[in-house]
């Protein structure tokens, strides 16, 4: 369990698939050799995700002090089910007793920088521009999803991925107002990881040039970590919740492009400061855009849609010019190889 | 900052050295934590033991290095030491102090056997 938050890595579902969390089981014979087994596979076309500590490599000990390790980053993936505990085989190390040091000198996050990496190719290719909707419970996220679709929907294709630990209710709200959406529960989990994200983007296949939205678990801490692979993070801030929330969270208001002040409609009866929120929240990162809106009432939406929009023709953009560049590399093969015949 | 996820993560990279340098047991794994990533080095032993139990690190001590925080100020242009991200620069009080250090969380090196 983390002692900050509470949470653990607990087994992870895709709508509500796949349980078994390929936690791999101790078996010890009776000459005393120990085993550790990934699990049986999945039931077929289920798409489970397993953390770490659940999918963790295992050590094989042998009789003889033998022991070698499995690697589960190698996870094979086919025919939507995920097998853990498959990957490249490690290296056998009988009898080495030697104490020595070994350098390594890697960054603690860098696995999932790396499918955050791939998930981040994968919207450079499509022009989809990707948003990482993080904030405490309650801010008011899927509502200003909901209300976000509504205004955009006619103009460009959507889709959400919602994280939550427990039951599928976002995903449905979203789905409610037509575009595709898929939950993502986290169980014990208190983020999303950018792995279950590249999972779920499998799933979904949102459509070339969509804005794709990911409300992340809320929560105000453990979220901050990790790149999903997204745009940008924007970090929702309800003035329910007090002005000093981004002196009190520094790494999730640092960690954002954006700041949605939600629920200004309820700013008559809150004492909440916005300018000193604002001022608290730049403290901590001096770049932090700020608009403010009101999810019922649609008080700002004029301002947050536009900033949707310019940020997906900026990223469509980008993609066109790599298409266009793929084109003129293209052509130059061509007159190469037309020249070659010659 | 949630360290049962970071201290998995740990575990991964052990894990993914032993696999390439082959080695049985790790006894001792030495990690680079900024003073700003906001790792709470207790609270990450407390995780890492958990999650070792039954792998080949079980049991090994966590040795933390601290590395401190250091930012330039927006205000002044001094590269100023910084104890937490939202302080005031410490020569001239002004804010904001952009962080340019102490904001890693890095697995150093392992003793191995
Ligand atoms: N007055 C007011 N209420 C709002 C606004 N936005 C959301 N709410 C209310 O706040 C409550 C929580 O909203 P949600 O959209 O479920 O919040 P969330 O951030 O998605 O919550 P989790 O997914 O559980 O973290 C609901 O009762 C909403 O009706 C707003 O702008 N003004
Ligand atoms: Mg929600
Ligand atoms: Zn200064």
């Amino acid at each position: 369990m983390c002692t900050t938050c509470g949470c653990a890595a607990g087994e992870t579902r895709i709508e509500g698939e796949a349980v078994d969390a390929g936690d791999g089981h101790w078996h010890v014979h009776a000459d005393g050799t120990a085993h550790s087994h990934a699990p049986a596979h999945p039931p077929a076309g289920g798409l489970r995700y397993a953390p770490r500590g659940a999918a963790h490599g295992h050590a094989h000990r042998h009789a003889d002090g033998s022991v070698h390790t499995h690697d589960a980053a190698g996870a094979a993936a086919d025919a939507g089910a995920l097998h853990y505990g498959h990957g490249p085989a490690g290296a056998h190390a009988p009898g080495m007793t030697q104490a020595r040091m070994v350098q390594i000198e890697r960054d603690i996050l860098s696995k999932n920088d790396g499918y955050a990496d791939a998930n981040r190719k994968r919207f450079a290719e499509q022009g989809i521009f990707a948003l990482n909707l993080v904030s405490s419970p309650g801010s008011g996220k899927t509502t200003l999803l909901c209300r976000s679709i509504e205004a955009l929907r006619e103009r460009l294709p959507i889709a959400v991925v919602e994280g939550d630990q427990q039951t599928s209710y976002d995903a449905e709200r979203i789905r409610a107002t037509g575009v595709p959406a898929l939950q993502i529960n986290t169980g014990k989990g208190c983020h999303l990881d950018a792995h279950m994200v590249g999972q779920a983007l499998r799933k979904l296949a949102p459509a070339d040039d969509s804005l794709l939205f990911i409300e992340n678990v809320g929560n105000l801490v453990c979220p901050a970590a990790f790149d999903l692979g997204e745009a940008h993070k924007v970090a929702i801030l309800s003035v329910t919740e007090g002005e000093d929330k981004p002196l009190k969270y520094p790494d999730m208001f640092r960690a954002a492009t954006l700041m949605l002040i939600n629920k200004v409609d309820l700013l008559p009866y809150v004492a909440f400061d916005v300018e000193r929120a604002v001022a608290h929240a730049r403290r901590v990162n001096p770049a932090l855009q700020v608009i403010r809106v009101s999810a019922t009432s649609g008080e700002g939406f004029g301002e947050w849609t536009a900033w949707l929009e310019n940020g997906l023709a900026a990223q469509r953009a980008q993609k066109q010019e790599t298409v266009a560049a793929l084109r003129r590399r293209i052509a130059e093969l061509e007159a190469l190889l037309a020249g070659a015949a010659r | 900052m949630h360290e049962m996820a970071l201290a998995e993560g740990v575990l991964q990279i052990v894990e993914d050295a032993a696999g390439a340098q082959g080695f049985a047991r790790a006894k001792i794994v030495v990690l680079e934590i900024g003073q700003l990533s906001a790792v709470e080095p207790e609270a990450m032993r407390f995780c890492f033991d958990a999650v070792a139990r039954g792998t080949l690190a079980e049991g090994a001590q966590l040795e933390v290095i601290a590395v401190p925080g250091e930012g330039v100020c927006l205000n002044c242009h001094k590269t100023v030491p910084l104890a937490a991200l939202y302080d005031p620069c410490p020569a001239c009080g002004g804010y904001p102090v952009q962080a340019t250090g102490g904001t890693e969380m890095r697995v150093k090196e392992l003793e191995v056997e």
